[in-house]
């Protein structure tokens, strides 16, 4: 039970459980050998009720009856009224048991085990968790297995959801409750069940939880309700994509050579090797991303048959992002020519997202890509330079509005109740006084909002995000990591959220033939979002923020420069996502946390490198085994990456045991922390 | 009155204590007294118990409120230390209805209508600490009260928002109204539990000495409570009878902070009181007349001696003694008598001024309390609120009208109680008042609100068709309509009286008053302290079973 203080024993208390502890080991050892000795007698069962009845955790004499149970069963063939004593009796003693300790594991299970030989009175079991949800309304186990008697009986979820209703009715501060009507109505909204319409059901059920949530905001069972039903408003089951590269309509420069941020324009990209990537961002994980279910329609050779990879960890199928790789310089000369490029998605069903829900309005959308024939002056060799010699970006703003398109999101959702039900609980809650929840809340809510409408007032909304969440920092320091990570995210969406917002952010870089650079430094970003907006950028600094992990940057797939000097990143395995970034050529991870803590949990995450026999198999590996082992996260990342340039100081991993480490694994390396290796 | 008599005489004849009248006050000295160890005589003029706080049938209800005086006849010895009393009636205004005779005819037995009403008890009231305390309370069997109301002359009864749970329930308030609510309730009972722990010098912060000892509605002000919840407050909660808004008109009714508080805390305490309770107030099964009675069986177990029909008909002053109807004389050094109980004129012209400074307690006076209380009983086919039978619903002043000056308190009560018979409640009103047009003004007024007039038979098919509402609204089979004198009871030496029941919902006042009362007669005892545990509570279903 909730709220109820503990007592310290009476030393008569004590006694007197130390009397019953003597009395259940004589039982127990007993017991055990009866049930070593597979003995089923009635005795024997007999005995084990006693045991339980005492003592309902005793999860093996539970397990005894389950093998006593199938003996007698296996003797009696098919006597139905037999079958129904013996079974009986076990519910019986289930329910004694529980009295004793409704919060038993065992025998809740043991209970669902017999209803699940098929014994017919399972009607009665309702009117036995109304017992014992009466006695505690939130008890979990009670609701757990109502879910479970409520299945076997096929009893409808429209009464299910009442019976929530009158739970809430008498005390709503029951988790249980609501989360119940979480799944309920989850379900019914699913299946559109008649009278179950989210642009319905889904305001109606603001309605009631407002109602907790405004007489007592202190109770957090409401709060988390309303939270679900925000996500129910925001987010749609079907997956959709949200952005590509390149994106619909635009022109893209393509030049055969090194493409060491030498670009002036936007839509210009250029590769040795003669492949650029096409990436496609999806609002959600998905898998089946395929030749199958993408179709590629064009006359640049050699690309009939893609290969999409996800950008995700190891072994995993899903991912928001997807890559294939076009080729764009092949044997017959193309250059100096136009080709348009027209990608259909979804034409053939196969994609789906990770919760099972299937991309299920085709799209399409086509783009140019002009070969240049002149191989552009490759200054490679030169070192990339972050510290000064910015300029700020004369704004070409129809080049930034033709690659931040594609915002379709909006457009396949029945969005006007939505944006209606945001709209009616900002107002609510900008009038509840304050209270931390409230305030996170309507940022939640403004978020929704900026995230749902198209409206030119985003920034707006963005701003009073910005300030809930300082406030929220400030107010409450034991979350203040998670209020810092939503704030970046708010930031970076603001940033993100028109070509005027991101073009303050976007520089020419005069040492490098005044190539663009998206500088998001010295923001205090401790998380990574909106990268779906960010998917042309080639060079990026996030300097002087407080980044612990590069996740979400494996979807930049153009990005050949990236500085992350000054944050607090703890390990290279932080860095694994970039591991995803072919175009990647130079790093910048000076000053950062590196080494610095010898015990990396992600490590138990990862298979243990010397148990895998991948790198035990390379060169590098066979040739210093012992540097491997010790840098084994450096090594998974850097021998991934094409780097020429590295920067590695002020970290405590740097010196020259890890620099000659890292020449070994980057062998195509010409700058490390700024000095130009003899080769 | 002759065919009374005779009578078998009483034995013994001395007493410590002779008590006249058999309502609750009364009721609770003579438990008392006779637990604690003092012979105690309970003498009755009527044939029932509870005098004023009795529950009886329609006729015997209707001729109590019309005898205007059962006096006894005047003695027949006039020696002159003997001093006739009188009985005069509380009632004023008495005004009766029937509209279906033969409906309650059918039915006569089945009624017990309280005398007193609109009168219910909160579970955490003294009253029913008293029970618990003296035993009594294995003689009553109390239910719920479903539900309680505030309405006004639209006729629409809004919930009381008395509970967290009510309070998330409620239709009528906006979401801020129901926060602003459930935030002043918080603050309540913080308070409530700092000043339970009392030396904690944190705790005394979260109400000012100075917020105290405000206006009540000054505090709720502050608050910044709107006029809608302040007025559910006052007048659906702490149940208070004046408007606190004209401060300065009626200055002598405004409740302070401090008072207000505790009347919450009453409230407060009371819902959460008894497991099977559903909310703050309940009500004993066959009628109020069943608490006096449980106190008396309580008294009579313990050795009081009862005696019903028996009118004192003249004191003996100088034998310290009284002469009963019967003729028969019975002393005792200590009196006390019912609040309706006089002097007669006859005597009073005769007496010494020590003689009337004895007995100061029976002179009559000019009307001593200006206020007076007008109470209003229906019985009603249907139920001002459907699905709902037992109910209180409070009308704050001037909610009826502009010149309602005090609120109005109706109580409905259903056949579960048994106190009418099914299909048909009955409605107990009243409002404290300073003159009987104005009380009974107001009263009918929040009758009219409530229950579909009775309208001759041409006319009935009209006014359903005009008006659909009309149809829900109850209909009214019978109707009582009578102001009450408030008496309060005195301390006096050898003679002292008790008070007629007040104008309140519960008993609170009188308790109090009984309780002091008692300890001026027995000398600073403690009511029943003697009591031992009470033992064995039968289990009576869904009744509330008030237990320690």
């Amino acid at each position: 039970m909730h709220g109820r203080p503990r007592k310290a024993y009476k030393p008569e208390e004590e006694a007197a459980s130390a009397a019953k502890a003597a009395k259940l080991r004589a039982l127990q050892s007993q017991f055990m050998s009866n049930h070593h000795n597979k003995i089923y007698t009635k005795e024997a069962v007999d005995l084990s009720t006693k045991l339980l009845e005492i003592n309902p955790e005793a999860y093996t004499a539970w397990n005894y009856r389950k093998l006593a149970v199938e003996d007698k069963l296996s003797r009696i063939e098919s006597d139905p009224d037999l079958i129904k004593t013996i079974l009986d009796e076990e519910l019986r003693v289930v329910e004694s048991a529980l009295s004793q300790n409704f919060k038993s594991y065992g025998a809740w299970h043991h209970r669902k085990w017999v209803l699940s030989k098929g014994h017919s009175s399972v009607g009665n079991e309702l009117q036995l968790l109304n017992k014992f949800q009466k006695l505690d309304t939130r008890n979990f186990h009670a609701w757990n297995y109502r879910r479970f008697v409520v299945e076997l009986t096929k009893r409808s979820e429209q009464d299910e959801l009442k019976y929530t209703d009158d739970m809430i009715g008498s005390d709503f501060s029951n988790y249980s409750a609501w989360h119940n009507r979480s799944v309920l109505l989850s379900s019914l909204l699913a299946r559109k069940a008649d009278g179950f319409l989210p642009n319905k059901k889904i305001p109606d059920e603001y309605k009631l939880v407002q109602n907790a949530i405004f007489t007592d905001e202190d109770d957090q069972s409401g709060w988390f309700y309303h939270l679900w039903l925000l996500d129910q408003t925001v987010n749609v089951e079907t997956p959709l994509l949200t952005s590509s590269w390149p994106s619909h309509g635009s022109r893209i420069s393509l030049y055969a050579g090194c493409s060491n941020g030498s670009f002036s324009k936007l839509t210009t990209f250029g590769s040795e090797s003669g492949y650029f990537p096409l990436v496609l961002n999806f609002d959600q994980a998905v898998g089946g991303v395929s030749s199958s279910t993408v179709t590629i329609d064009t006359e640049l050779k050699g690309n009939e048959d893609l290969v999409w990879e996800p950008v995700s960890k190891k072994n995993s199928h899903v991912s928001c992002v997807w890559v294939a790789r076009l080729k764009y310089i092949s044997s017959e000369p193309c250059f100096g020519k136009e080709y348009k490029v027209k990608v259909k998605i979804g034409n053939s069903p196969g994609i789906v997202s990770s919760r099972g829900c299937n991309f299920s309005a085709s799209y399409e959308f086509v783009f140019t890509a002009h070969v240049h024939d002149t191989v552009e002056e490759s200054s490679q060799e030169g070192i990339v330079s972050w510290t000064d010699g910015f300029d700020i970006w004369d704004a070409e703003s129809k080049d930034l509005n033709a690659l931040t398109t594609l915002d379709r999101s909006n457009a396949q959702m029945d969005s006007k109740w939505r944006q209606e039900a945001i709209a009616e609980e900002i107002d609510l809650f900008r009038e509840l006084p304050d209270s931390k929840i409230g305030k996170l809340t309507l940022a939640r809510l403004l978020m929704a909002k900026a995230m749902i409408s198209d409206d030119a007032v985003k920034g707006v909304h963005y701003n009073e995000i910005l300030e809930l969440y300082k406030d929220l920092m400030a107010l409450d320091s034991s979350h203040y990591q998670y209020y810092k990570d939503v704030h970046s995210v708010a930031l970076l969406r603001k940033v993100t959220s028109s070509t005027e917002d991101l073009s303050g952010h976007l520089f020419r870089c005069r040492n490098m033939n005044n190539s663009v650079c998206l500088r998001l430094n010295n923001l205090s970003l401790s998380r990574i979002a909106s990268v779906e907006k960010l998917l042309f950028v080639q060079m990026l600094d996030l300097s002087h923020n407080e980044l612990h992990s590069t996740e979400g940057l494996g979807g930049m797939q153009l990005l050949s420069c990236l500085n992350l000097s000054h944050n607090r990143i703890r390990s290279f395995s932080a860095l694994d996502s970039l591991r995803h970034l072919k175009q990647l050529r130079v790093l910048d991870v000076s000053h950062n946390h590196i080494g610095e803590h010898s015990v990396d949990t992600t490590r138990y995450l990862c298979s243990s490198p010397l148990f895998n026999s991948e790198w035990t198999q390379d060169e590098v590996g066979r040739q210093m085994p012992t540097l491997v082992t010790k840098y084994w996260d450096a090594y998974f990342v850097l021998r991934d990456l094409n780097l020429k340039q590295l920067d590695i100081t002020g970290n405590v991993i740097a010196g020259d045991v890890f620099s000659s480490f890292v020449l070994r694994v980057v062998p195509k390396l010409v700058w490390l922390d700024g000095k130009k290796l003899e080769i | 009155m002759s065919d009374l008599l005779p009578y078998p005489p009483l034995d013994p004849t001395t007493y410590d204590l002779i008590i006249v009248g058999t309502g609750v006050p009364s009721s609770i000295l003579a438990a008392g007294a006779s637990s604690s160890g003092s012979s105690v005589l309970h003498l009755d003029p009527n044939p029932f118990y509870g005098s004023h706080f009795a529950s009886l049938s329609l006729p015997d209800l209707t001729s109590f409120l019309n005898s205007n005086s059962l006096s006894p006849p005047p003695s027949n010895t006039h020696d002159f230390l003997s001093v006739d009393l009188v009985n005069r009636s509380l009632y004023s205004s008495v005004e009766i209805s029937t509209f279906e005779p033969e409906t309650l005819e059918q039915h006569s037995r089945t009624f017990n209508i309280d005398l007193c009403g609109p009168r219910a008890v909160f579970c955490a009231d003294e009253s029913i600490n008293l029970m618990l305390k003296s035993g009594s309370n294995s003689y009553v069997e109390f239910k719920s009260v479903d539900a309680s109301f505030v309405g006004d002359s639209s006729g629409e009864l809004r919930n009381v928002p008395d509970s967290r749970g009510a309070i998330f329930k409620d239709k009528g308030l906006t979401l801020l109204e129901k926060n602003q609510l459930m935030k002043f309730f918080k603050l309540v009972q913080t308070h409530l539990a700092s000043s339970s722990t009392e030396h904690d010098e944190t705790a005394v912060k979260v109400m000012s000495e100075e917020d105290m000892e405000s206006p009540f509605v000054e505090f709720l002000s502050k608050m910044r409570l709107p006029q809608k919840i302040k007025s559910i407050i006052l007048y659906g909660i702490a149940m208070l009878d004046h408007d606190q808004d004209n401060t300065e008109e009626t200055c002598e009714h405004v409740l302070k902070t401090k008072e207000g508080i505790d009347r919450l805390a009453l409230y407060i305490t009371s819902i959460s009181r008894f497991s099977n309770a559903h909310g703050a107030l309940m009500y004993p099964m066959y009628g109020q007349g069943e608490l006096p009675q449980a106190f008396c069986r309580r008294a009579a177990v313990k050795g009081c001696v009862y005696v019903l029909r028996m009118p004192v008909t003249a004191l003996l002053l100088d034998k310290a003694s009284v002469r009963l109807a019967s003729g028969q004389e019975i002393f005792s050094q200590k009196l006390v008598m019912d609040p309706c109980v006089n002097i007669g004129l006859e005597s009073l012209s005769s007496l010494t001024d020590q003689q009337k400074e004895t007995l100061r307690v029976l002179v009559p006076k000019e009307t001593s309390s200006k206020e007076k209380i007008a109470r209003g009983i229906c019985i009603i086919r249907g139920s001002v609120k459907a699905e709902i039978s037992n109910a209180l619903v409070v009308f704050p002043p001037k909610s009826l009208f502009p010149e309602q000056l005090t609120a109005v308190r109706v109580l409905q009560l259903g056949s579960g109680l048994a106190v009418c018979p099914p299909d048909m409640h009955a409605l107990y009103l009243s409002t404290v008042c300073g003159d009987d047009n104005q009380g009974k003004t107001a009263v009918l007024s929040a009758i009219s609100t409530l229950i579909r007039p009775q309208v001759p038979e041409d006319l009935q098919t009209d006014s359903i068709a005009e008006n659909d509402t009309a149809v829900t609204k109850p209909v009214v089979i019978w109707r009582a309509l009578y102001v009450q004198e408030l008496v309060k009871g005195e301390f006096g030496g050898e003679i002292s009286s008790t008070s007629s029941p007040d104008g309140n919902l519960n008993y609170n006042e009188i308790v109090e008053s009984a309780m002091k009362l008692y300890e001026q007669l027995m000398g600073n005892k403690e009511l029943f302290k003697e009591e031992t545990e009470n033992t064995a509570e039968e289990d009576d279903g869904d009744g509330v079973e008030i237990e320690d």
